[in-house]
């Protein structure tokens, strides 16, 4: 599950699984597997961030707004949906670059606390900039593009973006970039003795991961055709870290399946009314205290357990 | 022969601590020049001087004839200084192979070139290669973090020949390699040594492999070079037999 020339068909062959079968499911399902094909793009750049170069962010949420934003505003100016994608995910990416200077000199718990300082700042521009946002009456009455206009051919947009997604990042990950990423991530003294520029691919890290949220909000915006700021503030940002880290950080599956995890468990879990967060809690807690490596992990132990033992290496003599 | 590497007075004080103090030495190219000294004696240090891990109070740096006093490692790689250290420093994540071609890649095209052309940079030839020299190619596809101590010790300093480096810095290659493995190991560093024209500096604490392997040895104590000759004479100098050999 952690190889991602081995485990892209099954990726992909789970987008598919979705599209079809929300192409039989109700309005509801239909959005709900929207909002994972949406989430799960989100969720694949903050991966690429935490997961594979090591650099926390609880922004992520921040860079969703900026392209959720972009798109709500400019769509009504007869801007291309495209292009607003394009405007939102460039824009993310540039404040991701920017994000990822004191990542240079912080790490760690420190890092952690100037992006949380960056996601409460967007917030308030998000909320206190009326004049541009809309404040917290929110934007509402974001049109979808042409032809994607229903639920279901919107459902198929999003997946087809999360299929592009998956390719683009599966080759940014078995390209030398992946492998640099990782570098950093495990041991930067190591990665700069052998020539790999841990200041470059920090802040690549950094502006790949938001530019991705962009995308993600670019996709939002028109799914549930309103937004306002709260939907972009730290809940959502700590959600993102809750889908990376219990589907398997620094894993290929692991934002695919914690998105789903994420989306779904509360569904399955809402007949208990009030009691259903605390048993979602419950869960993700007993989840990674008995597998720290996620529901990839768990998947990844059945696999080997299924397979017969390899034989073990000698020493060179 | 041209001198590849020089130290000119090389100080580095931590508060009243002279760790280095008044350190010169060249390196001519091909040679094999072992360090070595009782702990303490500021060996890591002037190893990290002469890295740009921790930059000297005082002295230069010379690589080629050109100042690099203070240069950062990654700029140093560039130049084509290579290095290992004294801990183990593979990415157990990654293949023994992968370990290999992660430590050629960036000097392997443009980044962007990187991004869009082969997923192994046009190195696994190479890092086969190199996997042969270092009698590890039966666990080429294996995680790093999987092998042995002994293996994971050849790997590290084979990733530090991967770029083709024009002078190798190795921090006690032998330390914790099994006995049996130590004749071989110093035989590829030798072979690499003489197939690929790179001029070593060791490190080591092992008395029989830094005196079989290098071509000349320094002893260092107290942050001074107190003998830097042919390996058997400082081996028989008493100034380094009563600093450091204490027989």
């Amino acid at each position: 599950m952690n190889q991602p020339h081995r485990v892209l068909p099954l990726a992909l062959g789970l987008l598919l699984v979705a599209g079809l079968a929300g192409s039989l499911l109700q309005p509801y399902e239909v959005y709900l597997i929207s909002l994972w094909a949406v989430y799960t793009i989100s969720a694949l750049g903050l991966n690429l961030t935490l997961g594979f170069a090591g650099q926390i962010s609880l922004a992520q949420a921040s860079f969703v707004g900026f392209g959720a934003y972009a798109t709500a505003l400019l769509l009504p100016h007869g801007v291309p949906f495209g292009v607003t994608l394009v405007i939102g995910a460039a824009i993310s990416f540039i404040l991701g670059i920017l994000l990822g200077f004191p990542a240079l000199r912080v790490q760690g718990h420190y890092l952690a606390f100037v992006t949380l300082a960056l996601a409460t700042i967007a917030f308030l521009v998000f909320r206190n900039e009326s004049w541009l946002t809309h404040g917290t009456s929110g934007i509402d009455k974001i049109a979808r593009p042409f032809p994607f206009t229903s639920g279901v051919a919107y459902m198929w947009l999003c997946l087809g973006s999360l299929a592009l997604v998956t390719l683009g990042v599966w080759w940014l990950l078995r390209s030398p970039w992946g492998r640099a990423f990782l570098a950093l991530r495990e041991n930067p003294v190591r990665a700069a003795s052998l020539g790999i520029d841990v200041r470059t691919y920090t802040l690549l890290a950094f502006a790949i991961g938001a530019a991705l949220g962009g995308v993600s909000g670019a996709l939002f915006a028109p799914l549930g055709q309103y937004i306002e700021p709260s939907e972009f503030a730290l809940p959502l940002s700590f959600s993102l870290l809750l889908m990376v880290v219990v589907g398997g950080s620094g894993t290929f599956m692991g934002p695919f399946l914690g998105a789903i995890v994420s989306v779904a468990l509360p569904e399955v879990l809402r007949s208990l009314q009030d009691y259903y967060l605390l048993i979602y809690g419950i869960i993700v807690i007993l989840l990674l205290v008995f597998s720290p490596d996620g529901v990839v992990g768990i998947i990844a132990r059945a696999v080997a357990r299924l397979r017969p033992a390899a034989a073990p290496v000698e020493p060179t003599p | 022969m041209s001198v590849v590497l020089e130290a000119r007075d090389l100080h580095r004080h931590f508060g009243g601590v002279k760790a280095v103090n008044g350190v010169s030495f060249a390196v001519e190219e091909g040679e094999i020049l072992g360090v070595i000294g009782p702990n303490g004696s500021g060996k890591s240090t002037l190893f990290n001087c002469l890295l740009g891990q921790i930059p000297p109070s005082a002295g230069q740096v010379l690589l080629d004839g050109q100042d690099v006093t203070g240069m950062k490692p990654l700029e140093l790689n560039r130049r084509g200084v290579s290095r290992t250290f004294q801990l183990l420093q593979v990415f157990p994540q990654l293949s023994a192979r992968e370990n290999l071609i992660l430590a050629g890649q960036e000097h392997i095209g443009s980044r962007m070139k990187r991004l869009f052309g082969k997923s192994d940079a046009g190195l696994t030839d190479a890092a086969n290669h190199m996997l042969e020299q270092f009698k590890l190619s039966h666990v080429a596809d294996l995680l790093a973090g999987g092998l042995s101590y002994g293996q994971q010790k050849l790997l590290d300093a084979a990733m530090a020949f991967m770029a083709g480096p024009r002078l190798v810095l190795l921090d006690e290659p032998a330390g914790g390699v099994n006995l049996s493995l130590l004749g071989s190991f110093r035989e590829r560093l030798r072979a690499m040594n003489a197939q690929g024209g790179s001029t070593f500096v060791v490190i080591e604490h092992n008395m029989d492999f830094v005196m079989s392997l290098c071509t000349r040895v320094m002893c260092i104590a107290e942050g001074k070079v107190i003998a830097n000759g042919k390996p058997d004479d400082v081996r028989n100098d008493p100034t380094v037999i009563e600093a450091y050999l204490g027989h």
